[in-house]
């Protein structure tokens, strides 16, 4: 499931996916799409150690909430393989991206198409916003700032236990707003938490549009460094820079890989809607069928036939 | 007179922990007021620090639940669930992890005002879905509260009592049981936590009033035997009454009220707590007496439910425990 065809082919092929169901819905994340595509194609292609999904390729309905009666109870955690000692953990902090990480799950092997056809519809366990029970997901980060704290405590844990296996967190840069993500930085350097590691979505983006008009919050890098984190920036586009960030030695701290990235990167006439992209519905059928053509031409397929 | 124990939660910690290694002590900057200091420094590879930053514990316990831990996190209850409460349901709560969550101070037993008195808590966790509720009345409750939270699979919140604590009963929890302490025919009384000894203190005048009283002890308050406290209040000719450390909404008077609307039964109920009120700062039997939480309160809720008046007196009650509000042990007593 790693390796087996080129990031940058991974990366578009989520775009595609992102894109084509965006159209056929009327709306979609597709800005996190343009920005995130290939952190997390990087990360399920090449960087993360995980085994073969214990989960099968089309996911089963919704079965409940966690409950002391729900005894068949499982995450969606599976689709990234087993929670063994050698192998890597994943989560998703902001689930907002759930739609381009289903996407990257069946870009790379892991769910079937056809799981993308359950986004967001009743009874699915596909949802929206993503569910501890969703695809590729472990715990609910759909209230934005608690990943890290979570990934933390899981890291320091499994340090303790002499784990190989290091914990992820695909994090978004509206979560600094939120006092917890510092908190979380404080924690891990007081107590040494190096095999924590997260690559933070910096689009500037967020709901009510562009992060400096919502709420400035200055020099992100610095401020984790400060905090006691090994921070390095990148270009969140280049996989190259993916890889050397690797390179960086850590020792006693967690590594935050800060990748700059543009929210309409791959879909340029995105930047008419800028700074409202968190999530686009299109504004009347002209717009869809001009920015069906234009997505496509950018993404290298034919439009997208939809139902008017 | 009673038995008092000193610090009975800190040797029973370190006792459980010890024998436990998956058991993980966390603390938020209050480890000597949540007695666990010793712990501290003497098992400190068992022991987290995590700081005055209840959201991230919260969330980072959640995830030590993940690896296998069972987190037992010490600070004061009002701490606990207050601001930290998106984290305590996002992170705990729903996933069941096994965090036991050891809530310090509960209701008016502190000195330090509304910041610091969890008077809503027993509310707040009985509406959280896959939350286990756990109270204690005395000392060997304290001494047993730990093998009973770890015994809870999935999240559990137990009200802690700290510092000189008086010894009322002679078996340890067992959760999910009520404790039946007198067998009345009269009346029901329904206490826990604290009030529990106050309503002990009522017995003896009660009984010379001619008075029969049922008295039940709760430290299991969810999951809860509706059944049998349904039994119990079939056995009473009056009523029932409620005395609780805790605000009258969504406490134990309302897990009664609800019991008995449910199964149709047409007696009297009177709640005793906090009447939609905060409280403020003072020594606890000071707290106790403004916001009628004591012994005295009790009597007059009962004459209350039968309509008469008994004639009795503070001098009539059994001795109140004379509590110094700052002790040896913690100056700030906070």
């Amino acid at each position: 499931m790693r390796n087996q065809r080129a990031t940058e082919d991974v990366a578009l092929g989520i775009r595609r996916r992102v894109f084509e169901h965006s159209i056929r819905n009327n709306g979609g994340y597709l800005s996190q799409a343009c920005s995130a595509a290939e952190q997390l194609a990087w990360l399920y292609n090449e960087e993360l150690k995980l085994g073969d999904p214990t989960l099968p390729p089309i996911p089963a309905p919704f079965a409940g909430v966690p409950s002391p009666t729900n005894t068949d109870y499982h995450t969606g955690a599976g689709y990234n393989g087993p929670a063994a000692p050698e192998f890597d953990r994943l989560f998703i902090a902001p689930a907002h991206y759930a739609l381009v990480a289903y996407a990257t799950l069946i870009e790379v092997g892991r769910m079937a198409p056809e799981g993308l056809d359950m986004f967001n519809k009743d009874g699915s366990s596909v949802e929206m916003i993503g569910a501890e029970h969703s695809p590729g997901m472990e715990v609910h980060n759909g209230t934005l700032g608690i990943g890290l704290s979570t990934g933390a405590g899981l890291a320091y844990g499994r340090k303790r236990r002499g784990e190989p296996g290091r914990t992820w967190v695909f994090m978004s840069d509206g979560e600094v707003q939120e006092g917890q993500t510092w908190e979380a930085v404080q924690a891990c350097a007081h107590h040494g938490i190096d095999n924590l590691y997260a690559i933070m979505d910096v689009n500037k983006q967020q709901c009510d549009g562009a992060m400096a008009s919502v709420m400035e919050v200055r020099d992100i890098a610095e401020k984790f460094r400060v905090f006691g984190a090994h921070c390095v920036e990148i270009d969140g586009h280049d996989l190259s820079a993916m890889r050397d960030a690797m390179n960086e030695t850590h020792a006693g701290k967690p590594l935050i890989i800060l990748a700059h990235t543009s929210p309409y990167n791959a879909m340029s006439i995105l930047e008419e809607r800028f700074p409202r992209l968190h999530y686009v519905r299109f504004k009347s059928e002209d717009e869809r069928a001009r920015m069906n053509v234009s997505i496509a031409a950018d993404l290298g397929i034919e439009p997208i036939e939809y139902q008017h | 007179m009673v038995e008092m124990v000193s610090r009975p939660y800190a040797a029973a910690f370190e006792k459980y922990a010890v024998a436990h290694p998956n058991v993980l002590c966390l603390s938020a900057d209050l480890t000597s007021s949540c007695e666990v200091d010793g712990f501290r420094d003497r098992h400190p590879d068992q022991f987290v620090s995590l700081g005055m930053a209840e959201q991230n514990m919260l969330s980072f316990a959640g995830g030590l639940g993940l690896a296998g831990y069972r987190p037992f996190i010490h600070t004061f209850g009002v701490f606990m669930y207050r601001r930290p409460y998106d984290q305590l349901m996002a992170s705990i709560a729903y996933p069941r992890r096994k965090v036991r969550l050891m809530g310090f101070l509960p209701g008016v037993t502190t000195p330090g005002g509304m910041t610091h008195q969890s008077i809503e808590d027993i509310s707040v966790m009985r509406s959280i879905p896959n939350m286990t509720i756990l109270e204690t009345g005395d000392a060997t409750e304290v001494e047993s509260i730990c093998e009973a939270a770890d015994s809870i699979d999935g999240p559990v919140w137990c009200r802690i009592l700290r510092g000189s604590v008086p010894r009322l009963f002679d078996s340890p929890i067992k959760v999910g049981e009520m404790r039946e302490l007198s067998t009345g025919d009269d009346i029901l009384v329904v206490t826990a936590g604290i009030c529990t000894e106050e309503a002990m203190r009522a017995r003896s005048a009660l009984a010379k009033a001619g008075l029969s009283i049922r008295h039940l002890h709760l430290s299991t308050i969810k999951p809860f035997d509706e059944k049998s406290l349904l039994d119990h209040i079939g056995s009473v000719k009056h009523g029932v009454i409620t005395l609780e450390n805790h605000v009258t909404e969504g406490g134990i008077g309302s897990l009664v009220a609800e019991t008995m609307a449910s199964a149709g039964i047409g007696k009297r109920l009177i709640r005793l707590g906090l009447k939609d009120t905060y409280a403020h700062g003072g020594s606890r039997p000071y707290l106790m007496r403004y916001y009628g939480l004591d012994a005295l309160a009790l009597v007059k809720g009962i004459e209350d439910l039968v309509g008469e008046t008994f004639d009795i007196s503070e001098d009539d009650l059994d001795a109140a425990r004379v509590e110094d509000v700052h002790s040896l042990v913690k100056a700030e007593a906070l």
